[in-house]
């Protein structure tokens, strides 16, 4: 009950936090799809680099995140400000599921439809934007939920390097050893997680080709 | 019904009794060194359409593919229109043939009015020309047009979906039509629809088909010449007369496994 009566006390400040905590969210996930897609192709098309990203991607997602937040402070412009380097660490973790669901997608591409888009003479690109995308943006939206449901946990260890948002509650319980004060970080965060992944599947559900 | 087929027209660039499609001791081979097609030498003149025929591995759709240089001749050459395959722009050699293939390969997140108008739309169409050309096509292939345009590729039998990919490899009017086993995922009772309807089209339209099978009863039906193949090579190519009265064994094997058919047929 000294939870609730946190809440109630401090419900705005809560509601900061969220919003702080879906702005970090969401400016990594802009950055994470604008990056990762185009290296999901390149991973389809020139496979000699395939192994160069996806192990680049892959060695990433097995830095612990606090130390990855603290490898960056020291890279200039990066570690001028705190949300840059949690951006760019969020950034690298949401990468690999958003590549890997890209080439699936793309090398999941019937070879029957891959053929005739070739045979009308259709040029690679028009193959790519007009048959490759539209068939695999349901795979490729799984991978971007499963990045940004990551990036919803990870984002709250940002506030180790002063990002702000939820992780702020959650770090200031533990050096106060208050559990009204975590939970105040943990259960929005949670739910964001849960709403994010439930709307991205209704999406993903709703893009995938008929069939 | 005569203004919806266009008449043939006459290319410039071929010459009168030029083959429109040409292998010249054309052969392919993988990367890995296997042979897919020894050194076929063929002429199909305008007009035509040929048949080939042989069991699946026999280099019959190697050999359809290179004619729209899906793939490219390890050995000698393949030209189309006089030119080799290599020197042509292969987007633009490619918009002028046509190419079904088995499953059709229709786009299953775009409907049918976005499937068969999709070559008219890259090379820039006006709209209204498209429209008339869909209206066109939809009767050509004797599909009503409001019942199928704004319909999915799923939500069509096989046989409908392989008039489509009809409709869609004539949409630009190419001069070269390419079949690979177009009506092989269809039950037999469509499949001998599909066919008669495509005979009938072919007397009309006059283009230069080349389509693959297995079956030799549509290789009968359809080719006005059918060329053998069997292990990438091409064993010879006859006339319908012809191939029912060679001695050649492959094609008698053939002949043999369609009277055989015929005998079951009249007894019952």
């Amino acid at each position: 009950m000294r939870l609730l009566a946190f809440v109630s006390q401090h419900g705005y400040e809560i509601f900061q936090a969220t919003l702080e905590h879906v702005w970090l969210v969401a400016l990594t996930m802009l950055l994470a799809t604008a990056i990762g897609i185009p290296l999901g192709i390149l991973v389809v098309r020139r496979p000699w680099l395939s192994k160069a990203i996806l192990g680049t991607a892959n060695v990433a997602e097995t830095i612990p995140s606090l130390a990855l937040f603290g490898f960056l402070l020291p890279v200039p412009w990066l570690g001028n400000r705190a949300d840059r380097v949690a951006i760019a660490a969020l950034t690298l973790y949401a990468l690999l599921p958003i590549i890997r669901n890209t080439a699936t997608g793309i090398a999941g591409v019937d070879r029957a439809v891959r053929e005739a888009a070739r045979g009308m003479g259709m040029t690679e690109r028009q193959i790519l934007f007009h048959v490759e995308l539209p068939l695999s943006l349901s795979t490729v939206i799984a991978g971007i939920r499963v990045a940004t449901v990551l990036t919803i946990g990870i984002a709250t260890i940002a506030a180790a390097v002063g990002t702000g948002g939820l992780g702020e509650f959650i770090f200031r319980g533990l050096a106060m050893v208050n559990n009204s004060l975590i939970l105040a970080g943990a259960i929005p965060a949670a739910a964001l997680a849960l709403a994010a992944d439930f709307g991205l599947s209704l999406l993903e559900r709703r893009l995938r080709p008929g069939r | 019904m005569r203004r919806l087929v266009r008449r043939p027209r006459r290319m410039s660039s071929e010459p009168d009794g030029q083959p429109i499609i040409e292998f010249q001791k054309a052969g392919y081979r993988l990367p890995n060194g296997k042979v897919l097609l020894k050194e076929v030498t063929l002429a199909v003149p305008s007009g035509e359409t040929l048949v080939l025929l042989g069991r699946s591995g026999a280099g019959k759709t190697t050999a359809l593919r290179l004619i729209n240089r899906l793939l490219e001749p390890s050995a000698g050459k393949v030209c189309v229109e006089g030119r080799s395959t290599l020197d042509w722009d292969p987007i633009a050699l490619r918009r002028r043939i046509g190419y079904v293939i088995q499953e059709s390969g229709l786009f299953p997140h775009c409907t049918v009015e976005q499937n068969v108008s999709l070559v008219p739309r890259l090379q820039r169409w006006p709209a209204e020309r498209i429209e008339v050309r869909l209206r066109e096509l939809l009767a050509l292939v004797g599909l009503d047009q409001g019942e199928f345009l704004p319909r999915y590729p799923h939500e069509l039998s096989g046989g409908q979906r392989q008039r489509v990919g009809l409709a869609r490899a004539l949409a630009a009017d190419p001069p070269i039509l390419l079949m690979d086993e177009p009506l092989g995922a269809l039950d037999p009772l469509t499949r001998g629809d599909v066919r008669r309807e495509f005979h009938d089209l072919q007397k009309r339209l006059r283009k230069t088909v080349v389509i693959v099978t297995h079956d030799i009863s549509e290789a009968l039906l359809l080719g006005s010449r059918i060329g053998l193949m069997e292990a990438g090579e091409l064993r010879g190519v006859y006339s319908r007369k012809e191939f029912l009265n060679a001695t050649e064994p492959l094609a008698a094997a053939y002949t043999a496994q369609l009277r055989a058919l015929e005998g079951a047929g009249d007894r019952t």
